[in-house]
């Protein structure tokens, strides 16, 4: 009976494990659910001040604010947004095959490249390849504030600003639906010129008050709160990949039992068997 | 039929209104603004104030926005608010306590006194009072 034992003990194991990410499963689906919430509210406010940007930057402006000018590309600054925890399937190294892709794209053309990172496993995973991590950003939590992740954008908005980086971009997941997460890259600075639209006639905004200041007003919130969208479409990413990671492991944790138990049942029978023909044996030889 | 623009409130937490308008009417940094179909392009900051506009078909609505930014196209005009709130959900009696308060806060300074942030309360709350009144109209 020591196989027996031995097998009981393991299908003990398995359905604890079982419990757990059975839990983690609901867990995450509950939090999925708020954090679609929060996303879904920020998306029209991102989406019109995109819309809004673009007619800026088709616009000829009188001043000519350095966040619309194109340089020559020496260093290119990337900000990668992650999750704080892992247990959520493929999500993260998906995300970080496309950063890895963008950056390559980059040193083969010669320019540096230079990160910052938002979440955990961004940060352990450059780190440990020995990129070049400029800023990063941990412990987000569940409910991201502004205020929190506005240190880590400026840092980089400084940089494009002394000329320090000569591109931006924004890396992270876009939430499609609960099955599929996007990777996306998206080039926040130099504002991306609109290329379908042709240019019929030149104009320009009447501005009230000096435009300077209502144009570097204007982009520093369209930064901000694309940085802010990004980081509440991956946490609504991060729950959803984490909810479909745990809902089959729960479903191979069953299947493992399944299976066990018949080995284990089998084991009883065989030893039944096999002690009964014993008794037989002894019986006879009397 | 009259001309209308495209008109867009949104604030930072969600959409406020999307669709067509006759005239807009808002409070820019520099002083009341009216705005028409095929108005120039514009852009400029928004204070504490109403947005009052004509909806197609001539049904009016009034809203309150604690502030933003305000961008017009000849063919869409776009607000980026702070905060808005519809003006039948304007607490009026709460209103007029956040007024007083402020009031008073600027009359007894003391020697941590923040006055522009005294300041742009008092306007905020008399510009969320001005919406109610206008709103009654």
């Amino acid at each position: 009976m020591a196989a027996a034992k031995e097998i009981r003990t393991k299908i003990g194991s398995i359905k604890n494990t079982q419990k757990i990410t059975n839990a983690m499963e609901m867990v995450a689906a509950s939090k999925m659910r708020k954090a679609q919430d929060r996303m879904g509210a920020s998306r029209p406010y991102a989406k019109r001040i995109r819309q809004v940007i673009s007619h800026v930057a088709q616009g000829d402006l009188e001043y000519q604010h350095p966040y619309l000018e194109e340089r020559e590309v020496k260093s290119v600054g990337i900000i990668v947004v992650s999750t704080d925890r892992g247990l959520c399937g493929g999500l993260n190294i998906n995300l970080f095959k496309n950063a890895i892709s963008l950056m390559k794209e980059w040193t083969d053309k010669g320019a540096e490249v230079r990160l910052a990172t938002i979440g955990k496993k961004a940060e352990s995973f450059f780190g440990s390849r020995g990129a070049d991590i400029r800023a990063s950003f941990n412990g987000l939590g569940d409910e991201p504030s502004l205020s929190e992740l506005i240190g880590s954008v400026s840092a980089k908005l400084d940089a494009y600003i002394n000329g320090e980086i000569d591109k931006l971009y924004l890396v992270y997941n876009n939430f499609v639906n609960t099955m599929t997460q996007k990777p996306t890259a998206q080039q926040l600075l130099p504002l991306p010129k609109d290329e379908t639209d042709e240019k019929t006639y030149n104009w320009d905004y009447l501005y009230e008050t000096e435009p300077k200041e209502l144009l570097e007003a204007l982009l520093i919130r369209y930064i901000e709160s694309q940085v802010y969208q990004a980081v509440v479409e991956n946490l609504a990413c991060e729950q959803a990949a984490r909810m479909v990671a745990m809902k089959a492991a729960t479903d191979n944790a069953g299947g493992l039992i399944d299976e066990l138990q018949l080995v284990y049942n089998k084991a009883r029978q065989a030893a039944i068997t096999q002690e009964l023909s014993e008794i037989c044996a002894g019986a006879a030889a009397v | 039929m009259a001309m209308t623009v495209h008109l867009d409130i949104v604030s930072a937490e969600s959409e406020i209104f999307s669709g067509l308008v006759e005239t807009v009417q808002l409070t820019g940094v520099e002083g009341e603004l009216g705005i028409m179909p095929g108005h120039a392009p514009l852009l400029t900051r928004l204070i504490p104030g109403t947005i009052r506009f004509v909806k197609q078909g001539g049904k009016e609505e009034v809203f309150y926005v604690s502030g933003g930014m305000l961008e017009v196209q000849p063919n869409c005009v776009t607000v980026l608010a702070d905060t808005v709130v519809r003006a039948d959900d304007i607490d009026a009696a709460e209103a007029e306590e956040a007024k007083r308060r402020a009031a008073a806060a600027l009359h007894n300074q003391e020697s941590n006194f923040d006055y522009s942030a005294v300041a742009a309360e008092l306007a905020e709350a008399t510009a969320r009072i001005r919406a109610l009144q206008k709103m009654r109209k």
